[in-house]
């Protein structure tokens, strides 16, 4: 077999050297009872080929050559070539995590890079070396606030994510941490600030927001950032489109930012893997989960990195760790590291102002249904948007996110979203259909 | 002698930001085909940020250099081999990558409607079912993103399980030489931690646990074979003990590379286990992940798996959300779906009859090393070792020479370092695990080296204790590094 | 090496008692077990410390380390050099890098604790 380096002279040889007769007798000091009898029930190996075709199959059988308006927090993004021949390169995608710093230090500079740009991106002072996703960065970051403040209650708006909450709600269940949601204004879009102000109290621990919200809407980070401070609370910020911080300005109000980066060159991949962050202010480094890297010297006085503050993980402070999380999204993270690169401070701009002209076209040939700012998403009314999909699926379209299996109230709704993808064309079609 | 590697020219490399210049672009973007918008108009110019400060300014060339320069100062499997133990540093196959890429797969947004993700859906199907039958367990939850995601996954499984028994329980019973992520996982969720001692021939002591069991235990959380390589014979009672009490058994998947085809964890009494595709499976680890960390569950776990669960409905797959007794979501969406296809990829490429014969030779590939290892590292426990070994720095040590300088001596050798200083039960632990895809062309280099490496403590302490001299960098300092963290770039 | 006038605990504390108060640090023993320090974690001023419960901990690069107190009370002074300068801890133990500073709730705790002379035989046999 073409992964198993070893010839039958070589096996025999070595069994030898082991003292031993055949294979099986490797085996022998295992109980009878723990035995399996019988070979694995699996069909025997197949050759490179057949393995492409069995995929491709697979492909055939998924959405192909259709335009897509979704986005709910998954966005398709042009991805530079340049992203796929880095991270294919055998040094990167198979390197082990850089514990042995003196060889690894291409991981660790680029993680390190990774960190900066992140702060650049989000205006905070230290970023860690990426979480597995955006969604269960959010209970993460809860967890720091807790940690931080010493409090347990959590409020968190609805315009978050409904499944970045739900993922909430099952790391806090056991936490005994009440979490508590807030409303958005029906017109608006963005928080009910009143509705926020109420609910914080004394013990609440964190209240969490997300900007662009799941409408695509711009929120009122800094009037949340007050009622929160008022009363002790963090404020996390939350965001899905990465593409949005190359043009708007970050959340300077936030205690812990905690993002996906899908959006920087991540493809779909049908929900994964991707790559979640926590960026936050130099006081609550140590409450950070994570990976960090961070910078040092050898000893003949070279630059070099190498991963620091490991105290409050798992390997080392075990029960008592800032998180069990063991993994982060290296090579994922090395993907958006590649992006970001590419397009610069004068790209992502550039990057951004395209989503925020291709949405805008769409949502002026029909008319949003909330009155707040967005982004690249925004909420349109229609009366059956199951119906309104099945139309565009004959003409090759993927539409929008019927909002109705997450927002009972907005079953009359489908969230749109626009990239620098979206053609002209598609987003006529759509807008006739959605007439 | 050093015979694997020689002294080569290796670029220097600035920082990104060290090399940019205002204006250098390294990008295109089409033309728009619409009317642009003015930010400040569509969004408020109080919520249009000037700049992104210090972000680099680089051509393509530039950055194609800088990353290849800097993948040039990593060690990787594909350099060679990794003796790390459990961490099942495989070959990860090319196919792999290429499949993962397929427009259909890879673009794939997870909204898309079922109709259209029919590809997607019979991928994780497909897969459910292989970890299912080399579990030997009933139902397979793909959502974990990585290892410790699937133990607490798992955990809360059987949390769930015991309250709808009547009675959560308060404790997590935990090995002494377990994998740091496992006390982790159980305090987040929500279990007091109590260590069992693990017996004088290293395996898990079911006196002990026979005492230590009672209505307060909720689980034992073990790794099987265990973090010292060895099987735990006992396994089957120690399963009976903990069920006999209404407490159940959790495995720690990451040492499965010693059982997959040769012994099922749901034949020998486990619950709930997690698995490591990043480690059995071949996913590629690219630097520190992503992985994937699969939970399989005996049939009673079943209605508690995270929401949602995939369903035959007619010819078609389809969601199920209806799952009351669901602990929830562990993250959005349905899974690592990239990695997941990788695994399955390699599963195919396998096959059964394949998938044993690769453990067979791991196990002989570890067996090899020990064998010839033996005189010169002290071996702590004589039991016989599966995919792994681990000796320890005793004789080393009265020298003066540490697992860590040895370690950092093998650099020099041409090899990544083997684990150093665990499992914690061994005192100067060396742990290593060559994996299957290693032929004798390289373990014999390695165990070269590691002899060489020995002799080298007797006549020459020092050397040995200075190392590493050939990489581009010397030992950095960690010291500082934690003292006075540097976590970003700033200009001077 | 172990100051007369200090008591010492079996994890490596010591504590300089003087009328109700108690100032407490960790031994030169610790602090050469540790290696490089890098991070201390102190408990609060007002926090009540308990004789034996853990009051923080000390950081080297790869180990954590719980402080136990030696004796209870409350925590009226900590030492903030070492927020800066926490190499001090292997530099000075028993002097500059003292640890926290409490007011004693229980002084009669100290019979418990063992003399410098005590404590020596004590760490040359761990040895």
């Amino acid at each position: 077999m073409r992964y198993l380096p070893k010839s039958d002279s070589e096996r025999r040889q070595m069994l030898e050297a082991c003292g031993v007769a055949s294979p099986e007798e490797l085996f022998s000091h295992l109980p009878e009872a723990v035995r399996l009898k019988r070979p694995l029930d699996l069909p025997p190996g197949i050759s490179e080929y057949e393995i492409v075709d069995y995929f491709r199959q697979r492909a055939a059988e998924n959405a192909n050559g259709y335009a897509s308006f979704l986005g709910a927090g998954v966005y398709s993004h042009f991805r530079p070539v340049l992203v796929d021949s880095v991270v294919s390169r055998g040094e990167f995608l198979t390197s082990y995590t850089p514990y042995q710093a003196e060889i690894s230090q291409g991981t660790l500079t680029a993680i390190f890079e990774f960190q900066t740009m992140i702060c650049q991106l989000t205006g905070m002072d230290v970023a860690n070396a990426s979480m597995y996703d955006g969604s269960t960065a959010v209970p993460e970051a809860v967890s720091m606030a807790v940690r931080s403040t010493g409090k347990k209650r959590v409020l968190i708006a609805r315009s978050v994510h409904p499944e970045y909450r739900e993922v909430l709600r099952t790391y806090a269940r056991h936490q005994g941490m009440p979490v508590e949601g807030f409303g958005y204004l029906p017109e608006a879009g963005t928080i009910d600030l009143e509705d926020l102000d109420r609910k914080t109290d004394d013990v609440t621990a964190a209240v969490v927001v997300q900007s662009p919200n799941f409408f695509g809407i711009v929120d009122k980070v800094k009037a949340a950032a007050e009622i929160a401070h008022r009363r002790g609370a963090l404020l996390i910020v939350v965001f899905t489109e990465a593409v949005s911080l190359g043009l708007l300005e970050p959340p300077a109000d936030a205690d812990i930012v905690a993002g996906e980066l899908q959006s920087f060159a991540i493809s779909p991949s049908y929900g994964g893997p991707y790559a979640g962050v926590i960026a936050t202010r130099e006081k609550f480094i140590r409450q950070m989960p994570g990976r960090l890297v961070g910078q040092t010297t050898d000893s003949r006085g070279n630059r070099a990195f190498c991963l620091t503050l490991s105290t409050r993980e798992q390997h080392i402070r075990r029960e008592k760790a800032t998180s069990n999380i063991c993994t982060n999204q290296a090579l994922i993270a090395l993907m958006a590291t590649v992006l970001m690169t590419v397009y610069g401070k004068q790209g992502l701009r550039e990057l951004a102002q395209q989503n925020l002209a291709k949405a805008h076209y769409l949502a002026g040939r029909l008319s949003p249904r909330f009155s707040g700012r967005f982004f690249n998403e925004f909420v349109v009314r229609a009366s059956k948007p199951d119906e309104i999909n099945k139309a565009l699926l004959k003409k090759k379209i993927i539409g929008g996110l019927p909002l109705g299996r997450f927002y009972p109230e907005l079953a009359d709704s489908m969230l749109l979203c626009a990239t620098e993808m979206s053609r002209r064309a598609d987003m006529d079609v759509v807008a006739e259909v959605l007439a | 002698m050093i015979t694997k590697v020689r002294p080569h020219l290796s670029q220097n490399e600035a920082l990104l930001f060290e090399r940019s210049s205002p204006g250098k672009i390294a990008y295109q973007l089409p033309a728009l085909d619409v009317p642009p918008v003015d930010p400040a108009e569509a969004l408020g110019a109080e919520n249009v940020r000037s700049e992104i400060p210090g972000f680099p300014e680089v051509s393509e060339v530039e950055a194609i250099r800088h990353f290849t320069r800097l993948s040039t100062w990593n060690y990787a499997i594909d350099h060679g081999m990794y003796p790390l133990g459990s961490c099942t540093m495989k070959y990860n196959p090319r196919i792999n990558e290429l499949v993962a890429r397929i427009e259909g797969l890879a673009w794939a947004h997870p909204y898309q409607p079922e109709a259209l993700a029919q590809g997607s859906m019979e991928v994780m199907a497909r897969l459910e079912a292989a970890l299912a039958e080399i579990a030997g367990m009933d139902a397979v939850t793909l959502q974990p993103a990585a290892g410790a995601h699937g133990e607490l996954t798992g955990i809360l499984l059987i949390r769930a399980l015991l309250e709808k028994r009547g009675n959560p329980r308060k404790k997590i019973l935990i090995p002494d030489s377990a994998h740091g992520t496992n006390p982790a996982t159980a305090a987040i969720a929500g279990y007091a931690v109590e260590n069992i001692a693990s017996s004088a021939t290293g395996v898990l002591d079911v006196a002990a646990l026979a005492q230590l069991v009672d209505r307060d235990v909720a689980a034992l959380m073990v790794t099987n074979p265990n973090t010292l390589g060895v099987f735990e014979e006992n396994i089957v009672q120690a399963a009976e003990i903990l069920h006999a009490k209404g407490a159940m058994l959790y495995m720690d998947g990451a040492n499965m590379n010693a059982l997959v085809g040769i012994a099922r964890p749901g034949d020998f009494g486990v619950d709930v286990l997690h698995l490591n595709l990043h480690k059995t499976f071949s996913t590629p680890h690219g630097g520190g992940g992503p992985g994937a960390g699969p939970v399989a569950v005996k049939k009673a776990f079943e209605p508690f798996l995270p929401v949602p669960r995939l369903k035959r409905s007619g010819k078609k797959w389809a969601y199920d959300y209806r799952r009351k007794r669901s602990i929830g979501r562990v993250r959005a969406f349905y899974g690592n779906f990239g990695v997941l296809v990788r695994a399955l990829a390699y599963i195919l490429a396998h096959g059964g009859p394949g998938l044993r014969n690769a453990t067979v030779d791991a196990v002989l590939n570890a067996v090899y090393i020990r064998k010839k290892l033996e005189p010169y590292f002290d071996l702590p426990y004589a039991s016989p070792n599966m995919h792994e070994v681990v000796f320890s720095d005793e004789r080393q040590a009265k020298l003066g020479v540490r697992t860590g300088d040895l370690a950092k001596r093998l650099i020099d050798y041409g090899f990544h370092p083997y684990t150093v200083s665990f499992p914690l039960i061994v005192h100067g632990a060396l742990m290593i695990e060559p994996t299957e895809t290693e032929g004798k062309l390289e373990l014999d280099q390695f165990i070269e080296a590691m002899i060489s490496i020995a002799k080298e403590v007797e006549t020459d302490p020092q050397l040995v204790k200075n190392a590493p001299y050939g990489t581009r960098t010397s030992r950095v300092d960690e010291v500082t590094a934690a003292r006075k963290p540097v976590l970003r770039w700033r200009p001077s | 090496m172990y100051p007369d006038n200090f008591r010492y605990t079996k994890e490596h504390e010591w504590v300089l008692v003087e009328g109700d108060t108690g100032t407490i640090g960790i031994t030169d023993h610790a602090q050469q077990e540790l290696g490089d320090i890098v991070y201390v974690d102190l408990p609060k001023v007002g926090v009540r410390i308990e004789l034996g419960k853990s009051l923080g901990s000390v950081e080297s690069v790869k180990a954590v380390s719980d402080i136990y107190a030696p004796l209870s009370g409350e925590v009226t002074e900590i030492n903030t050099l070492l927020t800066d300068a926490p190499e001090k801890l292997n530099q000075d133990p028993h002097g500059v890098a003292w640890l926290v500073k409490i007011h004693l709730s229980a002084p009669a705790e100290i019979q418990n604790l063992m003399s410098a002379a005590d404590y020596q035989t004590y760490v040359g046999a761990e040895k």
